[in-house]
């Protein structure tokens, strides 16, 4: 039912555009400066409203790729192919719902303007190409393509440690990316074809698998992140300006276990079996230990930013049950993620901005000169938390349930990481917003302007409308997620029934 | 046997080079200074009438003097890159000889025999047309180091190149004795057909050849040279160089290995390999600490060189094609790159070191977001061309179970990635410094150009990748 225009394509592009009329833009005076801000706004709204196309055009009720484009590239078989299936178009839909909000949250940047809105639609426009990819060296470079701009927005507006974390953030990105390009390429070699589809009905040879999935683990663990390799995620969440964070925690994350459901489960079953302790593992240590990391923390960003890599905890367990309300769990979990923590960080901004530090020692008592922003930040506290009625319980506990039919103890462990997460999540909140309003700078601290508000209304509705009514995600993804586990677990039966013969 | 002229229409270009060297010396001599500017602008059209005619002359595979100059759709490709390479080098050096008070016509007719050395090299299909070319290139090379010959760096820099290049040579010139010695002839036919087991003697030869050959294209051990001579020759020179001897000096590696010796490949893997696996890992370590930009570049192109041979250590079609696919792409990077250090000039001097590129951003943020662009590039992050150079000749490793090499290779691209990003991270994050004086129009255009073809290339890589595809398969 693809309409007879590349709507998908012109999603993926069209932010370019923008960043080139911004690009032609000449001067540094006030009205530059607007124009930039305008035309990005515009472009990403145009760019949202674009993708609900997307939205409407989609048929929940099949599996298969939709919204197909297919061009010759690089020649042999390399080709410029994209398209979306359930489990990219929740993704490519907050990415492109998110980046308006983003650029938004960004009008209060004074330096560079027209430099950081072109470096965040050129992002825009690799991410989306990332989500819709379906040709794997394509995928390849959106993904990393990522790096560039998300380097030069740390680097250049970010706060004081900030060439040490965008340095960190791009070597360890890289480093862990690099090894799956050459996996990308033996899979080429073995398959001959890159394309998404052929193979992921490919079926590589187990052996081969293990080694494949541990490449592509080296990228998405590190992008994710998962612990241990989660290092550099405090660092660069602390010291890129806000929309920065909010891109990073909401998008950036996901590309990483996009990823993961995309290649890893379906291309390598065997493997995905071979490696799910190993994985239950890290997911656990993940939850737990960050959890408690975070409780130390004295810097608001940085107590977020673990909570963030806690959260991904959840969503490689769900996925690695191999089961549809894992998977499911951990979809839902990353959109839910992408909103909240994105609010969350957009939350520390508001107050940074007036502020301009992120101590958390520094505030206390806001409630008294700011009830909205107490309201706002409240709701987001709580959805980050996982409180029923908000996003964030409902992939927490899709991912526990299937997590607890797999391994009790993994479910166990995982939920105690919830508890923890109330606890860091809470303290934080009644360090900052209650008690009394003792600090002289905090006196005339102002609340939410219309701006902020703007900023946050969307959001807000978003994360309770799907704390109350999951549907119109799950629905979405339920027949690629459903076909995807089918596929994983025949792949693993016949291995499951020799071993029962060896018995 | 009578003599037919139409013989010699394979190397029309290179006659037509030479033929124009000697006439360009009279008008020199002649006309003394006051020709400097008609020698110069004769010198880039002689150069571009050459490329029209490698890239016109009829047929698939064209020989003369008996076999041992070769036409086919590899040499054409290297000739291409050499020729543009060489033509852009002396477009940007007018402005600056001109700021430095260097203007000489020497200089042009230096380069125009260079370049005619590196098209007779490209074509060789023996050792000793090999050597010829070898030769002609490297001893206007070493004159060309020694241009500026008032200042020391730029003497010390010709005379290092010379000894070192002399020692080089005379190893090649063993090596290729040795091979004459245990094959009986010459040529690259013949020798494929005699090297057919591993001897010892051949295969003493073929180190020594290798070696000589890897001096010239500076990959570890034998590339000491390298930093002294980058940093100590006048930047047109360094950036003639970088351009084009570079791609040369590959081409006829890749011709020696592949054409010459298909029988012995494990011999000459194992040291391409070596060559490869040392080259990209100094490359990235030895650029961390430099702060002379020159001298980075140096290290930078040890490092490329080391990128190109894991192409060539694969030994296959798709190898070949990922070394020819590398040195086009690294071409463009080099001369961009070179056209900003080229553009490094303030108050009437020009300045080498990476710290007066502080806050570029700010005072000219179109030559900075170009010289990122490249430096992205060079660093190997898509969607620039330098991801699609790393990406064939990686792909051929793989392909050839060369898996320890692959992973080595990319890590190294990461730690060269920090070097790459701490020119970016000097551009855009430090405070700036006053402007560079403005840029001549030649080096706009080379920067304009490289910069786009380094973005855009992604769009648009059929081209390049065919003719790279085509050329490749005329060697097997």
């Amino acid at each position: 039912m693809s309409p007879d225009w590349p709507v998908l394509s012109v999603t993926i592009f069209l932010p370019l555009a923008g960043a080139l009329l911004i690009f032609l833009q000449r001067g540094d005076d006030e009205a530059t400066k607007r124009n930039a801000r305008y035309i990005a706004l515009w472009t990403t709204l145009v760019t949202f409203f674009i993708s609900l196309f997307l939205v409407a055009g989609f048929d929940r009720s099949i599996a298969d790729f939709q919204f197909v484009e297919s061009y010759p590239w690089l020649g042999g078989t390399f080709r410029y192919q994209v398209g979306i299936d359930g489990i990219s178009l929740p993704l490519l839909i907050l990415t492109t719902f998110l980046m308006p909000i983003s650029i938004l949250a960004s009008f209060g940047v004074e330096k560079r303007v027209r430099e950081y809105m072109i470096a965040f639609l050129i992002l825009e426009v690799l991410m989306v190409g990332t989500f819709a990819a379906l040709d794997l060296v394509l995928f390849y470079v959106f993904f990393e393509g990522g790096l560039i701009p998300m380097f030069l927005i740390i680097g250049i507006w970010g706060g004081a440690r900030r060439v040490y974390a965008t340095f960190k953030f791009f070597l360890y990105t890289l480093a862990g990316s690099v090894l799956m390009l050459l996996a990308i390429m033996a899979m080429y070699w073995q398959a001959g074809t890159t394309d998404i589809p052929t193979l992921l009905k490919h079926g590589f040879p187990a052996g081969l698998q293990n080694w494949l999935f541990l490449a592509f683990l080296a990228s998405f663990a590190v992008k994710l992140p998962m612990w241990p390799v989660h290092t550099w995620l405090p660092d660069a969440h602390v010291e890129a300006p806000t929309a920065g964070s909010v891109i990073l925690a909401a998008i950036l994350l996901k590309l990483g276990g996009y990823g993961f459901l995309r290649f890893s489960l379906p291309m390598f079953p065997d493997a995905s079996e071979f490696f799910a302790p190993l994985m239950f593992t890290l997911s656990v240590v993940a939850i737990i230990y960050t959890s408690l990391v975070a409780l130390m923390q004295e810097d608001i960003k940085k107590l977020i930013a673990y909570s963030s890599v806690a959260h991904m905890g959840f969503v490689t367990m769900g996925m690695f049950t191999l089961t549809e309300e894992g998977v499911q769990g951990a979809l839902f979990q990353m959109v839910s993620h992408g909103l909240v923590s994105g609010a969350l960080f957009l939350c520390v901004g508001v107050i940074y901005d007036r502020m301009h530090t992120r101590e958390i020692a520094a505030y206390g008592g806001l409630v008294n000169r700011m009830p909205i922003y107490a309201a706002v930040f409240m709701i987001f506290t709580l959805a980050n938390v996982g409180l029923p009625g908000t996003s964030g319980f409902v992939g927490e506990f899709l991912t526990l349930l299937a997590a607890f039919k797999v391994n009790t103890w993994v479910a166990f462990f995982a939920t105690t990481g919830v508890i923890l997460s109330a606890c860091y999540a809470l303290w934080l909140y009644r360090k900052v917003i209650f008690g009394q309003l003792e600090k002289p700078a905090l006196k005339d601290i102002l609340d939410l302007n219309p701006r902020e508000v703007a900023v946050f209304v969307p959001l807000i509705l978003l994360t309770i409308l799907f704390g109350v009514w999951p549907g119109p995600v799950l629905d979405t993804s339920a027949a690629a997620v459903a076909a995807l586990v089918r596929d994983v677990q025949s792949a693993l039966a016949p291995a499951a029934s020799s071993l029962v013969q060896l018995r | 046997m009578p003599f037919d002229v139409q013989s010699l229409t394979p190397a029309l270009p290179e006659i037509i080079l030479l033929a124009g060297a000697l006439a360009l010396v009279l008008v020199g001599a002649v006309f003394g200074e006051r020709a400097t500017g008609f020698v110069d602008a004769a010198v880039i059209a002689l150069l571009a009438v050459a490329a029209v005619l490698v890239i016109w002359l009829p047929g698939e595979r064209l020989t003369a003097f008996g076999d041992s100059f070769v036409l086919d759709y590899f040499s054409r490709f290297f000739k291409v890159l050499v020729l543009i390479g060489a033509a852009a080098a002396l477009f940007m050096s007018v402005d600056f000889w001109s700021k430095e008070r260097l203007r000489r016509f020497e200089y042009g007719v230096l380069a125009l025999l260079a370049t005619a050395g590196m098209l007779v090299l490209v074509s060789a299909s023996d050792l000793i047309t090999l050597y010829l070319g070898l030769e002609l290139m490297s001893l206007s090379l070493y004159v060309m180091a020694a241009f500026d010959r008032d200042n020391l760096r730029s003497s010390e820099a010709g005379l290092k190149y010379f000894v070192l290049g002399a020692l080089s040579s005379g190893m090649l010139l063993y090596g290729a004795s040795l091979i004459y010695g245990f094959t009986g002839t010459v040529s690259f036919a013949g020798i494929a057909a005699a090297a057919k087991g591993a001897q010892t003697g051949l295969i003493f030869g073929l180190a020594f050849l290798f070696a000589g050959l890897a001096f010239k294209v500076s990959a570890v051990p034998f590339h000491m040279w390298t930093p002294d001579v980058y940093e100590g020759a006048p930047t047109p020179v360094t950036t003639f160089f970088a351009a084009a001897p570079k791609a040369a000096g590959i081409a006829i590696f890749v011709r020696v290995a592949i054409d010459a010796f298909p029988g012995i490949v494990p011999q000459w893997q194992q040291i391409v390999i070596f060559l490869s696996i040392t080259s990209m890992a100094l490359g990235a370590f030895a650029a961390i600490g430099q702060t002379n930009i020159k001298r980075l570049m140096a290290y930078s192109s040890i490092g490329h060189v080391g990128y190109g041979l894991v192409g060539l250590s694969a030994g296959t079609v798709a190898g070949v094609q990922g070394v020819l696919v590398y040195m086009a792409i690294y071409l463009a990077m080099t001369l961009g790159t070179f056209a900003c250090i080229l553009a490094m000039r303030r108050d009437g001097k020009a300045v080498e070191e990476i710290s007066e590129l502080s806050g570029l951003a700010t005072t000219q943020p179109l030559v900075a977001f170009l010289f990122a662009a490249l430096l992205f590039s060079l660093a190997g992050i898509p969607p620039l061309a330098g991801f699609f150079a790393k990406f064939y000749v990686f792909l051929a490793a793989i392909e050839a179970g060369l898996y320890a090499l692959a992973v080595i290779g990319v890590l190294a691209s990461v730690v060269g990635a920090y070097y790459y990003l701490r020119i970016v991270k000097i551009m855009y994050m430090d405070e700036p410094r006053p402007a560079f004086e403005g840029m001549a129009v030649p080096v706009r255009i080379v920067l304009g150009l490289a910069g786009i073809f380094v973005i855009f290339f992604f769009a648009y890589p059929a081209p390049i990748v065919a003719a790279a595809e085509a050329a490749a398969k005329s060697l097997f």
